[in-house]
């Protein structure tokens, strides 16, 4: 009787601490929403209130017209979905012959790669721009694509580790059977580490849907810019549109919040698996 | 099976098997290997090559020696963002540790619901960085802000935030502090890699919360903190597209949110002087690496690992 009792304190305190925890996070993101609803008077009025009056749902398509939010959305998606395809098809491969293949050079390589985690992106910006220059790439959107199809080394990493985890006893017996090292892989291997492969997937997108600084250097026709750019363009000479582009940041943020509330629990795992310990 | 094939001669047999390994390996991590070289090597040896140069993208580099990292050393902005910088990463690091480690030591409980909970700590870190740049201009404002009304309503006098020089990184620190969602994604699942037994022997012997909170979840949570402490740094060091976001690029009041990559991302992209901007990011790679070498250095004191 006292166990339960005990039991059930204990829930109501961890439900108080987690429920007023969450209020401190979710105040700027319902802010962030409920601006999106306001009249833009309402915008500037103080003490702030969260009850947009009168509800402007209308904000919402005036925002859609203010950038060309479709064709900006497409361009993101085109990014977003091709970079995380490049992802999910190099970065496995290779992390599997990292893991479970043995090559020489395979651990120089491996410490090569973790190196390279370390290097920060603006040293490499900008040869890196001159090259795709030549390429003719810089106002594509192919900089921002191509890369992902030759590994993240992040994301090498992380698999790697999953791959490790996976007993070898799998493998001797597929290779007993006749199978080639690549089916091993693609009909075992891979579908085995899925959850894994679903966290450096959701990590790519979240990084593309939301990059800032890739888009800005590479993208200089405005018909090509992604959604991330478009959002600057509320702020000009005329004054800030709050409210619209609040609305295009909530339409921005809603597809990975659905996203992510699905998918959670197998990203978690995706990651525990892996462990960081190395 | 395995038995019969050993009436064959074993020693060509394991030969012509790690020959075909060594093979596969390489054909298997050939993506890797090309965008290395083309994306990271050939990138990086030009890198260092033009930061001894004086190079813009209109006219072709001329070899000036040490040059650009002589006229960095006597740039006041280079040093301003610097120490702007190293401001933010100093406070924000600590901290985003801490309350990283709380935040998912709550989360960890079990109790129902816990995926929506999680979702809403995992939320500001799903919010684009510039939508939430922007969005905390807004809540940061003295006059119209959230944050201001709040601390009005307990009575407290709310500071100017982003209108001023002294506060305007503390704001970034503190906005910055609400987006730590990733890394306590991470901690979740180190704390879920813990083995249940430890807690199960504690409470036998009558342990407090604090004792297992200091003597099982931290030390076993330790290497992860390593490796939140690492990317923490490297993160911090490279801080650009909140600044840049809520002050247009200007870094405004006064050069106090003029950043290390944004004053880089302007030598490079604004006024192309590209060789100067390449001798920043060398520096700013020697710093990240001293860094990254202390804390790997320190690492081996106190940080431990499960089984050790």
């Amino acid at each position: 009787m006292e166990a339960t009792a005990k039991k059930r304190f204990k829930k109501i305190y961890a439900h108080t601490v987690l429920i007023i925890a969450s209020i401190i996070f979710l105040v700027p993101f319902i802010w962030m929403v409920s601006t999106s609803f306001k009249p833009i008077t309402q915008v500037f009025s103080f003490p702030p209130e969260f009850i947009p009056r009168p509800f402007q749902w209308e904000n919402y398509i005036e925002a859609t017209q203010y950038i060309p939010f479709w064709t900006y959305t497409y361009n993101t998606a085109v990014i977003t979905g091709l970079s995380t395809l490049g992802v999910v098809i190099s970065c496995p491969i290779v992390a599997y012959s990292f893991a479970k293949l043995r090559w020489r050079g395979r651990n120089m390589m491996f410490a090569i790669t973790i190196a390279v985690m370390m290097i920060p992106a603006q040293v490499t910006m900008i040869p890196l721009f001159l090259l795709f220059n030549q390429f003719g790439w810089v106002g594509t959107n192919l900089p921002l694509i191509v890369p992902a199809f030759f590994g993240v080394p992040f994301s090498i990493f992380l698999l790697r580790q999953f791959f490790k985890g996976l007993p070898d006893t799998l493998r001797e017996a597929a290779k007993i059977d006749g199978a080639s090292e690549w089916r091993i892989y693609w009909q075992i291997m891979f579908p085995l580490a899925k959850p894994a492969i679903l966290a450096i997937a959701l990590f790519q997108f979240m990084a593309s849907w939301t990059d800032f600084l890739g888009p800005l250097i590479y993208l200089t026709e405005e018909a090509s810019y992604t959604l991330s750019l478009g959002l600057q363009q509320f702020q000009n000479q005329q004054g800030s549109q709050w409210h619209l582009m609040m609305a295009v940041s909530t339409m921005m943020t809603l597809p990975i919040i659905v996203l992510f509330f699905f998918m959670q629990k197998t990203f978690i795992n995706g990651i525990t698996f892996t462990g960081i310990k190395g | 099976m395995a038995q019969l094939e050993t009436n064959k001669p074993p020693k060509v047999r394991v030969n012509k098997r790690r020959s075909n390994e060594n093979l596969t390996g390489w054909l298997f991590a050939m993506p890797w290997v090309i965008g290395l070289l083309l994306f990271f090597g050939y990138p990086l040896l030009s890198s260092m090559y033009y930061s001894f140069t004086d190079f813009s993208i209109l006219q072709s580099g001329e070899f000036i020696g040490l040059a650009n990292y002589r006229e960095l050393f006597q740039d006041d902005l280079f040093w301003i963002s610097i120490y702007n910088t190293i401001y933010f990463a100093v406070f924000f690091v600590p901290l985003s540790i801490i309350f990283g480690v709380a935040l998912a030591m709550v989360l960890n409980m079990k109790v129902k619901g816990m995926a929506v909970y999680r979702t809403i700590f995992f939320l500001p870190t799903l919010v684009p960085h510039v939508a939430l740049a922007i969005l905390w201009v807004w809540l940061l404002n003295p006059q119209f802000g959230l944050v201001n009304a709040m601390l009005d309503f307990v009575g407290i006098q709310g500071p100017p935030w982003l209108g001023s020089t002294f506060w305007s990184k503390p704001a970034l620190i503190l906005m910055s502090l609400w987006g730590i969602g990733q890394a306590v994604i991470i901690y979740l699942a180190g704390l879920s890699d813990i083995s249940q037994e430890y807690y199960e022997a504690a409470e036998v012997d009558g342990a407090t919360f604090l004792q297992k909170t200091f003597k099982i979840t931290l030390p076993l949570l330790t290497p992860v903190i390593f490796f939140n402490l690492v990317m923490g740094f490297i993160g911090a060091f490279q801080q650009f597209t909140l600044p840049y976001a809520m002050t247009n690029g200007t870094g405004t009041p006064a050069d106090s949110l003029t950043f290390y990559v944004m004053y880089l991302y302007d030598n490079a992209f604004s006024y192309f002087r590209m060789g100067y901007a390449s001798a920043m990011a060398w520096i700013l790679f020697l710093i990240i690496l001293v860094l990254t070498s202390l804390v790997f250095w320190s690492s081996k004191k106190w940080v431990h690992y499960q089984g050790d």
